[in-house]
């Protein structure tokens, strides 16, 4: 096994993606704090200083503590705590679970959805290429959030009330990730179109090899570059509309609150000046929507060799 | 004194892996009314001379040392203000692809006048009737109506015209070529190159075309100078270079071109070039593994593949009314036969339906008429699957670009497996790894060469790759489409000797097509000429050549380079032709 | 030409068409239309016959007819929670809703075009980088954190600007406006740049990369060979090719403009028409739903059809179908 990875990474290493790495500031800032950011999350249970959903513990008499560095905080809660006497350091922890699990799931959704239709588009060509192609350009004229919106909004009207909210996380997530398939498609159309009338494909198809073997060996894992790029802007769009909803109200159930929910639990307690209950998971939001984002913008020039 | 004169030039690229020098030390100079061709393969730095002499050379390229004198003022050195004065008014610039280097939203007429606006004084309407006269010279026919249009109006060929009109539209001193005519049909090549001469000549400007085309060196220059990557091998009279060259190099790269005047026993190697380092190992076809199992059935009588009124429609533009359908007809009833053992050539024009024909017999398209009969069989009417599998092994191809014919994130052991696994022409994976390694050396890669990936080998070594992959299913019909016309002429010249090692050692059936005569007469027994999707006519090589019979069949013959003048040095003649 | 317009307003018209079914079909089978609309103690035979004379024992077709018929004149129907006809809902939203996707349009452009333009051409230069690394804040920061951090600084802080509500508003046949009063003016602010960042910052990025490209292409070294001056090649012919493939996704993108003001209007309470359509959703108003699906649906689609054409007009390779 390790024999078989050996020459992957020999040549993983040499190539030019990892020497453009090395020599990127901002690439290596980014992944760094991306990593964090992700460690932190998946291993909430383990290092949060606190359960903030655990009713049982949470004592109103801590509530509306501010933050550690503040006379009146506490070093119990470093970063202080909201109207309910939740830590919000580990709210912040617990929420990025959540931003990330929809944020992944949805641009993984989208991706899966987007890429086979436009393989099937670009290979098969007629017909079918027009009507998805159809589906595709109606859809595009509507911008994501609404069309997200409208999804939770039916799955609200049609679900009763406890299913609803059971079922609240995998419905936005088929919200999201409907919204976002047609980059994809589009772009896996063109490139398959391209690939389709390359002389090695119609190789393949002199030796009598079947059109899924195609698609699956030969052209798939040559149109799956640019599929990267945008997953990566798209994982950034995905994590912000998640907030947003959540933040609207509209998006994940009450009891599992993301980084959305979290502020818009703050936004009441700007003006009174509690202002770190919304500050703090912003920043949390911003920090690791901006690292994606710039590992996004340093692999599309890494990817592209005719910038230079 | 010579209008240009550049001396000792040296240009660099910085790169990852450090300093690459693309053009070492050349020296070249260049009179009035002078035409002078630099000729070399790729990678010599031919275009390199030609943008830094011109001052747009790209980052990170640079002139690291060297003289550039038009008339004798020095124009490398010149601040860049000055440098743009220079350039489309005493330099002018003509690149190779006439679909690009026009801007697709303005009118022809705004893009000639604000060149000439820039450089020359004159008023708005003066430079407009100008621009009238240019395209005039040029021979655009209705000049002033023309005028008024965009680039996509034109074709590839006019609108190549235009540019030699935008180049010339300052009356500058020097107009810089590179590769004006790569881009273009056969005809259509004599004629802009006919164009660029009278206009050279009339005016006395002087010219630098820059190309890896013999044909053109031999047709239009007066001096040709001789580059090998980035160094100055050899320069002087055309005449002379071609005729009786000095260097090694010069000498092996005029041996390679096919000659429409000589038939060939083989064509020699071009020594020079490093490429050829394993020789190619020659099959015994009674004890490799190429000559077993060959389960062809019984050779039936007559020829092997026959081809029966065939025709091919492809609709451009579906609608939903029939008569709002746009069709063209690729291939319009053609009708020929390969005998057993023949090698049978098909040449025409781009756009002639030839590419079109070796599809529909290898299967790739299927004919809107007519049928392919192959070995008795007409695999037009099969519907099963598995016995077109079974011809499906007896025909292959050979593609033309062999940059687009392997799957670049597939190891060459897989690409050339990838048949003989599908049709378990092997009984277990070490039989498949061990005939893999044995083609490749059939071909003359190696077997090392199984463990790389495609772009890691130059494009002659990728075309072999296809050949290993062709014969991995031991067909008995190969079909070659242009095989050699995207490579080096040095390569060419190895990738069409293994094609006839193969041929003969094999017993292979061959279609070859090309749209290079002196190619197809060295390579085939008959051939057929293709033009509109028809064809025209159909004899064997010596006689077609000698005394063709159709109009369009004389009138491409006519077209073929005079290389006449060209040295036979180290040619293994068979027979010499007028 | 007119057979291409012709062609787009069919498909247009079959867009709308479409729309207007997913919206029926949410307005008659999400939740009981009769329930709904009337108290706990109707008896069983009440609502039979408000269903009855409501028609909603009618075919699908029939009703679908109906619903479309409504929706072209603008009725559709009362609102769940609010008691009114939606169409005066409507009406009362409508004018802020716009009057703020309009101004935030005109910013995004008005900075979003040039901005793309000078990073494209002076690429390392300080200012670029400033400006890139704004534009990577433009799409990192949520349009609703943005809209905080605005109040924060500029309302809390510093008591500069309102942070919620339209400030005066002036009536003008059935429009309101509030551009006319320098309270309305100062609401507008805050809003219409939260609005505008993220989509100047889409533009600028998008006019920057095909700006760049276009620098590279074939022709523009043809006409650097020509000796024209980098101005000249700049501004005519790289800008015009760069403008004709920026003008459809710029379309898009500030079609969508009116869907983003759902966040803006929900972070300022600014009374628009996506302060009404969050609220529905809240509350499961169907009527306000589909109501609001339509309008949008119509603009976007009106905002498409604009598009089209333009593209049409600008580039000559579209114009000339014969040849």
């Amino acid at each position: 096994m390790i024999a078989r990875l050996a020459p992957w990474f020999s040549r993983a290493a040499d190539s030019d993606l990892w020497y453009s790495f090395k020599r990127s500031p901002s690439a290596i800032i980014s992944a760094i704090v991306t990593l964090i950011i992700v460690l932190g999350a998946l291993c909430a249970p383990i290092i949060a200083p606190h359960n903030p959903f655990d009713l049982a513990s949470l004592n109103i008499m801590d509530a509306n503590t501010p933050p550690a560095w503040n006379p009146d905080g506490s070093m119990d809660f470093l970063l202080g705590t909201d109207d309910q006497g939740r830590d919000i350091l580990s709210a912040i922890l617990y929420g990025s679970r959540v931003s990330l699990f929809v944020g992944f799931a949805s641009v993984l959704f989208s991706m899966v959805l987007g890429v086979s239709l436009g393989l099937i588009s670009g290979y098969v060509g007629g017909r079918v290429d027009s009507v998805i192609m159809r589906i595709a350009d109606v859809q595009l004229s509507f911008p994501a959030i609404l069309i997200a919106l409208l999804i939770d909004g039916i799955a609200r009207g049609l679900l009763p009330r406890h299913l609803h909210d059971q079922l609240a996380l995998y419905v936005l997530i088929f919200a999201i990730g409907i919204s976002g398939w047609v980059q994809y498609a589009r772009t896996v159309r063109g490139s398959t179109m391209v690939e389709r009338n390359k002389e090695y494909v119609q190789a393949a198809k002199l030796i009598g090899i079947g059109p899924i073997t195609i698609l699956r060996r030969h052209i798939l894992p040559n149109v799956m570059g640019p599929v990267l790029v945008i997953a990566t802007i798209h994982l950034a769009i995905a994590i912000i509309t998640e907030a947003t909803l959540s933040f609207l109200g509209v998006g994940v159930p009450p009891t599992a609150p993301s980084l959305g929910t979290l502020i818009r639990i703050g936004n009441s307690y700007l003006f009174s000046g509690m202002w770190w209950i919304s500050i703090f998971p912003g920043i949390a939001l911003v920090a690791l929507v901006l690292s994606v984002n710039l590992l996004g913008d340093w692999l599309r020039d890494a990817l592209n060799p005719r910038l230079r | 004194m010579a209008l240009l004169d550049i001396a000792q030039m040296r240009i660099e690229f910085a790169s990852r892996r450090g300093t690459m020098v693309a053009v070492d030390g050349v020296s070249l100079s260049l009179d009035r009314g002078e035409i002078l061709g630099v000729v070399g393969e790729s990678g010599a730095g031919k275009s390199t001379i030609g943008n830094a002499v011109i001052g747009l050379l790209e980052y990170p390229g640079r002139l690291a040392s060297g003289e550039v004198h038009l008339d004798g003022q020095r124009i490398d050195t010149l601040s860049e203000p000055d440098k743009r004065k220079v350039r489309g008014r005493r330099i002018g610039m003509i690149f190779q692809d006439p679909l690009t280097s026009l801007d697709p939203l303005q009118t022809v007429e705004s893009q000639l006048v604000e060149t000439m606006l820039v450089h020359l004084d004159l008023t708005h309407k003066q430079a407009q009737q100008r621009a009238i006269d240019l395209l005039r010279q040029v021979g655009i026919d209705e000049p002033e109506l023309r005028v008024k249009q965009y680039p996509h109006q034109f074709s590839g060929g006019m609108r190549q015209r235009v540019v030699i009109a935008l180049a010339l539209c300052c009356e500058p001193e020097i107009i810089i070529a590179d590769e004006p005519t790569t881009a273009l049909d056969v005809s259509i090549q004599a004629q802009i190159l006919d164009l660029l001469r009278k206009l050279c000549k009339e005016k006395q400007v002087g010219m630098i075309i820059i190309t890896h085309d013999m044909g053109v060196i031999a047709d239009i220059t007066d001096r040709v100078a001789v580059l090998y990557r980035g160094k100055l091998v050899e320069h002087g009279p055309t005449a002379k270079i071609l005729g009786n060259p000095d260097h090694a190099y010069t000498r092996s790269l005029i041996s390679a071109v096919p000659r429409p005047d000589i038939k060939l026993r083989r064509f020699p190697l071009v020594t020079y070039i490093e490429d050829v380092r394993t020789p190619a190992k020659p099959v015994d076809i009674a004890t490799h593994w190429l000559g077993q199992r060959r389960d062809f059935g019984q050779q039936s009588e007559g020829p092997l593949v026959q081809v029966q009124d065939i025709g091919m429609r492809f609709v451009l533009k579906n609608a939903f009314l029939a008569r709002n359908r746009r069709t063209l007809d690729a291939v319009k009833h053609v009708n020929l036969s390969v005998a057993q053992g023949e090698v049978f050539g098909l040449v025409g024009e781009s756009g002639s339906g030839k590419s079109t024909v070796a599809r529909l017999i290898s299967g790739l398209y299927t004919p809107s008429g007519g049928s392919v009969i192959f070995n008795g069989t007409n695999l037009t009417e099969l519907k099963d699957e598995k016995r077109m599998n079974a011809f499906r092994r007896q025909i292959q191809m050979v593609f033309q670009d062999p940059f687009s014919s392997l799957n670049p994130r597939m190891r060459v052991l897989d690409i050339v497996a990838e048949p003989i696994r599908f049709h378990k022409l092997a009984d277990n994976e070490t039989q498949v790894r061990s005939v893999v390694a044995d083609l490749l050396d059939v071909v003359g890669l190696g077997a090392s060469a199984a463990q790389r990936y495609p772009h890691e080998f130059s494009g002659g070594q990728r075309q072999r790759i296809c050949i290993a992959r062709a014969l991995a299913t031991r067909p008995r019909f190969l079909i070659c489409d242009e095989p050699t016309s995207a490579l080096d002429v040095s390569i060419q010249a190895q990738i069409l000797n293994l094609l006839k090692d193969l041929q003969e050692q094999l017993g292979l059936t061959m279609l070859f097509i090309s749209h290079d005569l002196p190619v197809i007469r060295q390579m085939c027994d008959r051939v057929g000429v293709m033009r509109h999707g028809e064809l025209l006519e159909v004899a064997d090589t010596e006689t077609l050549f000698t005394t063709p019979q159709h109009a369009y069949t004389k009138h491409l013959l006519g077209l073929m380079p005079q290389l006449q003048v060209m040295s036979t040095e180290g040619l293994e003649i068979e027979t010499m032709r007028a | 030409m007119l057979a291409f317009i012709g062609r787009r307003l069919l498909q247009s018209v079959l867009v709308m068409l479409t729309v207007a079914l997913i919206a029926f079909a949410m307005f008659r089978y999400v939740g009981d239309p009769i329930v709904s609309m009337v108290g706990q103690d109707t008896t069983e035979a009440q609502r039979a016959e408000l269903r009855e004379r409501l028609g909603l024992n009618d075919p699908f077709i029939v009703q679908y007819a109906r619903f479309v018929g409504n929706a072209v004149r603008g009725n559709f129907g009362i609102s769940y929670r609010q008691r009114q006809p939606v169409s005066d809902l409507i009406e009362q939203r409508l004018p802020a809703t716009l009057e703020l996707s309009f101004v935030s349009a005109l910013m995004a452009l008005a900075f979003g075009i040039p901005m793309g333009i000078y990073t494209a051409l002076r690429r390392h230069g300080a200012l670029s980088r400033a400006f890139m690394a704004l534009s990577l804040a433009g799409i990192s920061l949520p349009t609703f954190l943005i809209g905080i951090l605005l109040i924060l600084v500029f309302s809390v802080q510093l008591r500069w600007l309102p942070s919620f509500g339209r400030g005066e508003v002036i009536a003008i046949g059935g429009w309101t406006t509030g551009l006319l009063t320098p309270s309305g003016l100062a609401a507008l602010i805050l809003p219409a740049i939260t609005l505008a960042l993220f989509q100047m910052t889409l533009i600028m990025r998008l006019v920057r990369a095909e700006m760049l490209e276009i620098l590279r292409s074939d022709f523009i070294k043809f006409a650097r060979a020509r000796g024209l001056p980098q101005r000249l090649i700049n501004f005519r012919h790289a800008l015009k090719n760069t403008l004709v493939p920026v003008i459809t996704i710029t379309g898009l993108q500030l079609g969508s403009i009116i869907a983003f003001a759902i966040i803006t209007e929900t972070v300022f309470q600014w009374p628009g028409m996506g302060l009404l359509f969050i609220q529905a959703i809240g509350t499961v108003d169907i009527p306000v739903m589909a109501a609001y699906l339509v309008l949008t649906a119509f603009f976007f689609v009106l905002i498409n059809l604009i598009v089209d054409i333009l593209y049409v007009v600008v580039d000559p390779r579209l114009r000339v179908q014969s040849k």
